[in-house]
This record gives structure tokens, sequence and C-alpha cells, in this order.
């Protein structure tokens, strides 16, 4: 048992900004103070601290094929030595990490649930593998569904109940957490050295249209009810003027409703904000893609933000990355998976005079600052944007205006004219920062018992040396960064992991999974998925992973 | 019992059928079946060759190693994830050398891919789009015999439908059986790979004018044949084997013949591939990169990972006379390194944990016998490709798994070290 005491709370999902109050925690979950005696209590003196929940990193590349082959070939990542072994595991890495040394930094930071953005369903069990090598927090994956030959017979044919029968089956397979979608069309027209630059362009060898595939999955996800929504990363990334192609994409969600939850999450929007229509007029999209999410109430993004220095893009848009290596001349890892998917891994780097890396940090931040901090999430798309160890640094950035002019100065100043930054006067709120990074994360997601400090909630909380009663955000942005570095405590599950950014304890989080099969009937699709099997290379009784294989799942039944 | 997976070489074929009764397998080739036949086994565990129990012979090894200023811990090729996993952890807590067989095969093809990259993609990639396979100093028909009809040469897909429609080539420096039943086959010199990757690379982008009339044996009009068919192939695969890690040029072979596979992506598709050996070799590389951050020839001395091939792959720390005792894992470093390195082995304690005896039995202080994982044991393995199969379980065994083994250690050795 737990009680931290008199910590100054932000707290959005229960409306509680910035007030003095206890937390209690028995069993790993919050509890109310009636049930727990005070005298068994561990105490933790938070006064004058700011307790909220652990952070929820919704998007990042953590675990699986294609940071594993980032690893291989870039061992000049893995110089950075960030703890030797003892108590703990050695832990090496500079934006690229090993397992141990994610589950560190993040709950240094006092992050304790992080997701997985993207797993070939057949490579799960690898994808696993490493998610349960990885100590300190809660996690789950995110099969791929975009470019699946099954998937486009079942929109070919039509069959809703067929495409949520695979759609079921494959979350439970791969033991998945819900629906992302890459690159829609075009990483299976890169198979011929293509790809897909407008909705309707139909897909090579099949009849159906990124467009199509987005709707049919939105409706099959709504449809099964799953706690997630359809995670998009959406068509042309990385390209001038793709900004249209992301409204337009956005759009298709009009139409759908949940009640607790957006219907459709556009992913690392900084990627795909992009106006112009080469390098040399390339400019910011980020206000128009902003203006038309503010303008509904179904959709959220997440930001993409790029930090300067290293990172590495690691994406399952395989045709992308090759454009990337033509681009920048660097290395190039591809990996064409079966007959379901694709994906590829090249070093990359921010710098900031150099202008297109400027205009995307600008790019980043604009969206961050601009959309309602209701339905935007911040992420670095971890290590794509760069490493996640500085979501603190984005954190002060959207706090302070009189931050982002100094760092202004330091860019390349084609920024002044290709986006609004400069004239961004916002500075969003602890309590807004607190959500982009929490409650709203969670929502998105679908985790009732993360991201919130209410009765129930997993006892995941982080407390910082940092008394938000007296600090100026506007001005103080160097302390605000500094102490959201390092958090003094990160608590998971109820345990004390973390003490001034140094290791306690080592503890190891759930795998979420979700299992929607009985809101299906599955023998509509598994004649088809047995058929289609002659096209891979491996028995269909051999795919998939079992729920036993895994460390520490927990499936989450949607009934 | 349908389906099992396994468990000899790097095409993990996972469409066998077992007899319980008769204890054999059908449909895998005459490799995999005679892994699957009964064998002679280590019978149990032994010190100086008196049979012990495991506890005793599990003591006795963690009093080595952790008494030991730099053990040497090698093998990893043939068992699963799991227990490699325990393996790069033991070798972390203990300030050692962790190296797997890679090091004497296709770890020039991790060198490669520090350099470029890797253009790779999945078997069932090659087997439903591949028109154009060239097999580059491998010779599936010998040391993958199932992969040509599985995946490669034979096998029907969905784009390329039977083997009329696939062009099969290979580039050797001998007629390999896989050579007899290619379309086409190319003898080149000793050690000219790179010569003739480079060759390729010069006529593909519009540089044939510098190509001399013939390379590495190879004539000029044949070259510019080779290059013709892999511009004009939709969708092509090298699937290289030793020959090209092995022969001279090594990493630097990968690297061209991966410069040569970027530059044809400009116009069509092709991927490039290493024919990988053991069945679980990818996985002996995989696991300790997602651990600390490397594939293979890393030192834990200072407490953290370091990679340096040239200093702490197996063959050179032993030359070197650099590590003071040895956990061989799964392998048979006696049999397969070099003299001077097979010294060393002698002169130091040698812990060997495997299902089976080999030469190092024969040198080992410590024999601590396992189950054979896809026979008597469950657990992960990747493909040549990374397609991660789970091994089975199909018999009952008395044997402890390599994974309980290394567990035993690691608990000992983390009660030691505090
Ligand atoms: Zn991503």
């Amino acid at each position: 048992m737990l009680w931290i005491k008199n910590g100054i709370v932000v707290d959005p999902k229960n409306k509680i900004n910035l007030e003095k109050m206890d937390i209690f925690v028995k069993n790993g979950k919050i509890v109310p103070e009636s049930e727990i005696k005070k005298g068994d209590c561990k105490v933790i003196d938070a006064s004058g601290k700011l307790v909220v929940a652990g952070g929820v990193d919704m998007h990042a590349h953590i675990a699986g094929g294609k940071i594993n082959t980032g690893r291989t070939m870039r061992p000049e990542e893995m110089r950075v030595v960030r703890n030797i072994a003892g108590k703990f595991r050695a832990s090496v890495g500079r934006v690229l990490l090993t397992a141990p040394a994610i589950g560190y930094e993040y709950a240094k930071m006092g992050y304790t649930t992080s997701f997985e953005a993207a797993t070939p369903p057949v490579s799960s069990l690898h994808t696993h593998e490493e998610l349960d090598s990885i100590p300190m927090i809660d996690k789950a994956a995110l099969p791929v569904f975009g470019n699946w030959h099954l998937v486009f017979k079942c929109i070919e044919e039509k069959n809703i109940e067929k495409l949520k029968a695979l759609v079921a089956w494959a979350i439970e397979r791969s033991k998945g957490f819900g629906v992302k979608v890459v690159n829609p069309g075009g990483v299976e027209a890169w198979m011929y050295g293509g790809n897909v630059k407008n909705l309707d362009d139909q897909v090579p060898g099949f009849g159906v249209t990124p467009r199509e595939i987005i709707t049919w999955l939105i409706r099959a996800n709504e449809e099964l009810g799953l706690p997630h929504s359809v995670h998009l990363h959406c068509n042309n990334l990385g390209v001038p003027g793709n900004y249209q192609t992301t409204i337009e994409s956005i759009k298709l969600a009009k139409g759908f409703k949940n009640e607790k939850r957006q219907v459709l999450h556009v992913t690392h929007v900084q990627f795909n904000a992009y106006s112009g229509s080469s390098w040399r007029d390339f400019g910011s999209g980020a206000a128009e893609i902003a203006k038309l999410v503010n303008s509904m109430d179904n959709v959220t993004i997440d930001m993409g933000q790029p930090i300067f220095g290293h990172a590495t893009a690691m994406t399952g848009d395989a045709p992308f990355q090759f454009t990337l290596h033509k681009l920048l001349g660097a290395r190039w890892s591809n990996k064409d998976t079966e007959v379901e998917t694709g994906a590829g891994i090249v070093p990359i780097g921010y710098l900031p005079n150099n202008p297109v890396h400027a205009v995307q940090w600008a790019i980043g931040l604009e969206l961050g600052l601009l959309t309602e901090s209701d339905k935007v999430a911040l992420t670095t798309d971890y290590p794509n944007g760069g490493p996640f160890t500085e979501y603190p640094y984005i954190m002060a950035m959207l706090m302070s205006k009189k931050m982002r002019e100094g760092e202004l100065k330091k860019v390349h100043q084609y920024v002044q004219k290709a986006t609004n930054l400069p004239s961004i006067d916002v500075e969003k709120t602890l309590y807004e920062v607190i959500h982009m990074t929490r409650s709203l994360p969670a929502r998105i997601l679908g985790l009732e018992n993360k991201g919130h400090l209410g009765i129930g909630a997993d006892a995941d909380i982080a407390i910082y040396n940092l008394n938000p009663l007296e600090t100026d955000f506007s001005n103080g942005f160097e302390k605000v960064y500094k102490a959201f570095k390092v958090a003094e405590f990160t608590i998971k599950g109820g345990e004390v992991i973390v003490r001034n950014g140094e290791l306690l304890k080592e503890v190891y989080g759930r795998t979420f999974w979700v299992d929607a099969r009985k809101k299906v009937d599955l023998e509509v699709v598994m004649q088809d998925v047995k058929n289609y099997f002659q096209y891979y290379s491996l028995q269909l009784s051999n795919y998939g992973v079992e729920e036993r294989w895994l460390k520490k799942p927990e499936r989450l039944e949607v009934v | 019992m349908q389906d099992i997976v396994c468990t000899f070489c790097g095409s993990v074929c996972d469409d066998g059928e077992y007899d319980l009764k008769k204890k054999s397998v059908k449909k895998f080739c005459k490799l995999g079946s005679s892994k699957f036949a009964e064998k002679e086994r280590i019978k149990a565990p032994m010190i100086d060759g008196k049979e012990v129990s495991y506890e005793e012979a599990i003591d006795k090894a963690v009093e080595i190693l952790v008494n030991a200023k730099r053990p040497l811990l090698y093998g990893w090729a043939s068992t699963a994830n799991e227990a490699i996993r325990l393996g790069v952890i033991l070798a972390e807590k203990l300030g050692g050398v962790y190296d797997q067989c890679a090091s004497v095969c296709h770890a020039p093809g991790t060198l490669a891919t520090i350099e470029e990259g890797v253009p790779g993609g999945t078997l069932g990639s090659v087997k439903n789009r591949a028109d154009v396979v060239v097999f580059w100093g491998s010779n599936p028909m010998e040391a993958h015999p199932r992969h040509g009809m599985r995946y490669s040469i034979s096998a029907k897909g969905l784009l390329v439908k039977d083997r009329k429609q696939r062009k099969v080539i290979v580039v050797d420096v001998r007629p390999t059986k896989t050579a007899k039943i290619a379309d086409i086959f190319i003898q080149i010199k000793p050690g000219y790979d790179y010569a003739i990757f480079s060759a390729l690379r010069a006529i593909i982008s519009g540089n044939a004018d510098a190509v001399p009339s013939e390379v590495g044996g190879v004539a000029k009009e044949k070259l510019i044949e080779l290059a013709d068919i892999m511009k004009n192939a939709k969708y092509g695969a090298i699937l290289y084997g030793l020959g090209v890690t092995q022969s001279r040029g090594r990493d630097r072979n990968v690297e061209n013949a991966i410069k040569l596979v970027q530059l044809l992506n400009r116009t069509t598709r092709w991927i490039i591939w290493p024919m990988r050996g053991h069945y679980n070799v990818v996985g002996a590389g995989e696991v300790p990169a997602w651990e600390v951050g490397y594939q293979y020839a890393i030192d834990f001395s200072r407490g953290y990972p370091r990679f340096s091939p040239a200093e702490f792959s197996a063959v050179e720390v032993l030359k070197r006379r650099d590590c003071d005792a040895a956990l061989i894992v799964a392998s048979d470093p006696v049999a397969h390194f070099p003299r001077i390195a097979v010294q060393h082995l002698k002169r130091i304690p040698v812990i060997q944990i495997d299902p089976y005896p080999n030469m190092t039995t024969l040198v080992a202080k410590i024999v601590i016998p396992s189950a054979v994982y896809g026979i008597e044991a469950e657990g992960t393995a990747y493909r040549m490709d990374c397609i991660p199969l789970r091994l089975k379980k199909i018999i009952e065994t008395n044997y402890w798994t390599d994974e309980k083994i290394l567990e035993e250690m690691l608990r000992r050795v983390e009660k030691f070290k505090g």
C-alpha cells in the first residue's frame, strides 16, 4: 500500500487541475482512502511536487523486425552506454535503444505504457519476444492490415462480415491490439516498384483503392467495437503537397460515430502535412489539417515531432523508405513480407540549418499548437522523428512561446516563410500537455485504466520535482524541461521503480491484446484464409502466437 | 502429428508429419529426416567423464564460469531463442564474450548490412513474385534440399505459377547439383565475385564500355546477357551463400551485391538474402541485437557490450588465448575451428551443452546433455528469412532443455555476483 501525500495533482480525465490532494494505492490500483490502512502504507511526501499519471506513448517503434534490423545496421547507435551491468541489465543506445534500455528510459522519464505501432501479423511472434524483453512498462502491438491480400479480397467482394472476421482472427493470431494501416495499397504497389498517389488509385492486381481500404477497415473496426480505432499512416508520406491527401483521408471518418472515442486516428501527421510541389517550395500544411481536425469530433492525430539530431526512419511504408534512400544516399534495408505487407529502414538525421528539416520541426510544433489539446497526442514516432527521451522538450516547447522564439533563432530561417510557427502565440497549459501525454493517448487507445488517477486506475504514477503552482511555464522552460526529463518517482502498478532518475526495481509489465472473436463468425472467412495460405511459405496451423508463449499477456475481450 | 517444424537447416520446413510409433518423420528431406530419427545421445551429465546429476554439473560449471576472468560463450545457432536470450544475459553478467556460429559463416553479410543495409524479403515473397532467382555461391539442392520446391525454384506462387515461369540462374565456381537444374549456369573463377558484381553494375548503369572482354572467367557477352535478364525481371532475388561470404572479398562481395540490388531497384524490383545454414542461426543474431545491440562478437568485460569482429569473434579470442573458460552450446567448434583456436580450447575448461556427442565433447570438462528442440522441447526459432516459427515438443524426455539448464546457471551466477 502506498500513500502519496500532499502532491499537486493534474489529472485531466477526472477534471482535476492543480489540486493539492493525496493518492492511495493498493494491489496495483488507485483506491479511495477508505480502502487502506494508513499505518501500513509506505508514504511518499509529494509536497510541492507535481503528481500525474504515468505517461502513455501511443505510437512508437519499440519491438520487432524493423527496429532490430535498425540496430544491426547501425552499431554506431550502440556506443552510448546508459547503464553498466549490475543489479540492472547493461543498457545502451543513442536513439535506437536495446530492449532493456527502452524500458529503463521510459521509466526514468515517468512513462509507463508504450505501444509498438506496426507489426506484420506473420512476424508478430518476433515482436512479442522483443516486447517481453522490455522491462518496466506495459505494452501492446498493432498489426498492419492496409496491404494484405486477404483484406483486399474481402473489400473486393464488399463482404463486411468476412472482413470483420478476418480482422478479429488476425488480431487474435498476432496477439495484437488494433488495426494499423500503413500507406494503404501503396506497399502492395511497391512489390511492382510503384506506389499509389491518390485515394482513388487502383491497387495493382486488385479492384480496390486506398479510399475503399480505409473506409472498409473503419467500418469493420467500428462494427467490431474494438477499443482502439483504425490507426492510419496516410498515403504519400514524406511527399511535398501531401497535406491534401491527409485532409481527404481524414474526411473519410465522416459518417462514422463512436461514443467513447475517435473513429480514425491519423498518426505522425507531421510527415503528412507538407504543402508545395517539390522540396524547393516545400512548406507547411499544418494549419489546414489542424483546422479540419478541430472541426470534426471523431478524428484524433499525433504529432510525429522531429527532434534535431540522429534518427532512424523505419516504417511499413516500403516505397517511401526507398525514396528516402535515393534522396539521402543512405543505407537502406527493405522487408517484403509474404503477401501481407512490407517495410523499410533508413538512417536519417535532422539538422537545424537544413531548410527542409527546420520546416519539418516547425510543422510538428504547429500541429501540436494549432490542434485542440483534446485531439492531438504527443509523439516523435520513435525513432522516425527522433528519441522518445526528448518528449520533455516538446512539452516545454508547447507551453512556452519564449522557448520557441529562442529555438526559432537557431534554425534555418526558411521556416519564417514556409510555416506559421513564428506567429503562433498559443501556449498550452500544463493541464493540456499532461492530457496530451497521458489521458488523451489512453483514451485514443481505449485503455480505461491508463492515463489517469481516478479510483480503479492502474497505479502508474509519475511525480516530478516541479511545483506547478510556483512555476512560470512561459519563462521557466529550462526548469520545466529538466523536471520532466527525470521523474522523482515513477510508480508502476503500485511499485516504486525509479527514484530521482535512478532505477530502483526491475518489473515486467503486461502485454495487452484484444479478443473480438465473439463478435464474429470466424467460419465465414476461414475457407478463404485456408485457400489463401497456399501463397504463404508456412502452414496455417503454424501461423500466430499463443497466449501461453507470452510473459504477461492480458486479454481484453470485446463483447 | 501434423505440421511439425524441422530443426535442421535454415529452411525450417514446417509441414512434417511425425509418426509416434515409428519415431520417424514424413515429408522432410534426408537431412531433416535423419535429425528426427533416433540418434546417439549423450547419456547423462558428466564431469571429467564421470556421470553426475544435472545439479552437480551445473554447480561445477557455474563455479568455473564465475571464477573465469573472461569466459567465452559460443554456439547458439541450433537452439531456441529462449535459450539464446539467457546465454546473452549470462555473458553480460559474467563479463564474458558472446559469439555465435555466424562469425565463421555468414557474418560478412552482417558487415555488409552495416555498410549498406539489406534490401530483402521473406521466402514467401520469392515464392509468389520472383520470376528470376539467382543462387550465387549457394547450393540449396544439397545444403537446403527442400528450399527449391517450397520457396524458390519449383515453388508455385501467386504471380509465378510454376517452374516454367521462373528463370533460375546459378553463379558458382563449380557445377553444383543446383547448377544442374538451373536454366543458366555461370561458372566463375574462385575469388572473382566482387569483380563480377562490379561488371554487372557497370553494364546496368550504362557503362558497359568500361567492362573488359572477360571478367572472372566469364565472357562479357555472357555478363551482358545476365544483366539484361536482371533488368527485365519483374521481381528478382539474389540468394547468396558461403561461396560469396567466405571467398576473397568476403563482406565486400556482399556489399557490392547489395549495391547491385540498390541499382536494380531504380527500374524494377530485386531483393537479396543470405541462405543461412543452421535452423536458428538467425535467432542467434537477432536475440543479442535486441538484448545488447549487436549480432555477434560481443565482449562484456567492461560491463557493457562492445562489438568488434576482429577482436571478439570466438576464433580471434581463442587465437589470442584471451579467454580462460568456454561454454559451448549446440555447436562443435573443435570440428570446425582452425587448429590454433582448437588448441586453446584444449587448454581451458570447456563446458558443453548439447543433445549429441561431437568432437567438442572430447575436450569438454563438463558435458551437459539437453533435449532436442522441435522434438523434445518447445521454443522459438527464426527461419533464414527472419520468419518466426514455434518449435514443437513431440515426445517426452528426461533431458533438460537448454533453456532450463541456462536458467539454472543464470540463477546461480546472479547469486554469486550479488
Ligand atoms: Zn510510426
